[in-house]
């Protein structure tokens, strides 16, 4: 089956229905998994049981730029191959990849208050991250804002695009700039920093975050899609009154 | 360091990420069954996606004609 084929709406909500029981399922299963490995990892030799707060906060940092990055395929497919389901995809991943961005300030700031004495400082890694979750508050203003949603989506493909340079700001700030946050420990050259008791809690908790980010997006996918056809049969309504 | 010693911030980052996470999975759930809801009374009023044709539809819309034929 060719990706196209999935852009009918009515085969993508047959796939969703069937799909997403299943998803939430393997989910809640990862989340006892991981979040059970979590509690029994032992404490840093430097940071002591104040690492835990890593399990939620490097997770939710992934999927705040995996949203945008999604965010940022399917604004091509609404700009250059007018993909049917694109800027569905596009509109339902937005608030969720929020909402992680979010996580990912509040358990940072909660880590960063006993580990360097402030919650807040304006570190090029902190503010770029803030940045994210404003440009994802702007596209969600953008959807609701335009009356036309093939208006809308354009418009939000366009801020998208241009917002697309804050992702390899985020991911390099900590090596372009002096900054306080730490520089990488799991994704770099030469092998990961961080010690197994703690680096494989930490990506079966990324494991079960992306698995609900996944379930999560095709869930708000079907309700933008039946959204629309409510919004057709709003129309016709309209249309047969007049 | 004791693990009691930073509880607090550990406990409100578990918390914060249980209400994040409970707020999203709400919106989605509760999203879902309303459009479900309106579809459904639409349906009830004898509007139903192949009911209008076309031609009907005040809309140069292209997602919407899209949405349309293809739901």
């Amino acid at each position: 089956m060719a990706l196209i084929d999935f852009a009918n709406p009515s085969r993508f909500l047959r796939l969703a229905n069937a799909t997403i029981p299943w998803l939430s399922g393997v989910c809640v299963l990862a989340f006892a998994f991981g979040i059970d490995q979590a509690m029994v990892a032992p404490d840093d030799y430097q940071q002591g049981a104040t690492v835990k707060i890593m399990f939620l906060h490097v997770p939710s940092a992934w999927l705040g730029m995996l949203g945008w990055g999604v965010m940022t395929v399917a604004a091509l497919g609404t700009l250059v191959w007018r993909h049917p389901l694109a800027d569905v995809t596009a509109k339902a991943a937005a608030p969720i990849g929020a909402a992680f961005t979010l996580l990912c300030l509040v358990t940072g700031s909660l880590w960063g208050r006993p580990e360097w004495g402030t919650y807040w400082v304006w570190d090029a890694r902190l503010t770029s991250e803030l940045i994210l979750l404003l440009l994802y508050l702007g596209v969600i203003a953008l959807w609701h804002t335009v009356d036309d949603p093939s208006r809308a989506a354009r418009a939000a493909a366009i801020l998208t695009l241009v917002g697309a340079i804050d992702l390899p700001i985020i991911k390099f700030s900590v090596d372009w700039w002096n900054t306080l946050h730490q520089g990488a420990s799991v994704f770099r050259l030469g092998g990961s920093t961080i010690y197994s008791t703690i680096l494989i809690p930490l990506l079966v908790m990324t494991g079960a975050f992306t698995l609900l980010f996944a379930t999560l997006l095709l869930a708000a996918m079907r309700n933008e899609i039946l959204r629309r056809r409510v919004r057709t049969l709003h129309l016709l309504q309209a249309s047969a009154a007049s | 360091m004791e693990t009691t010693a930073h509880i607090n911030f550990i406990a409100a980052s578990y918390c914060a990420a249980a209400i994040i996470i409970g707020v999203l999975i709400a919106w989605v759930t509760l999203d879902y069954r309303a459009q479900r809801r309106t579809l459904a009374e639409l349906e009830l009023q004898g509007l139903t996606r192949g009911a209008g044709s076309a031609r009907s539809a005040p809309t140069t819309d292209p997602a919407t004609e899209a949405a349309k034929e293809q739901a």
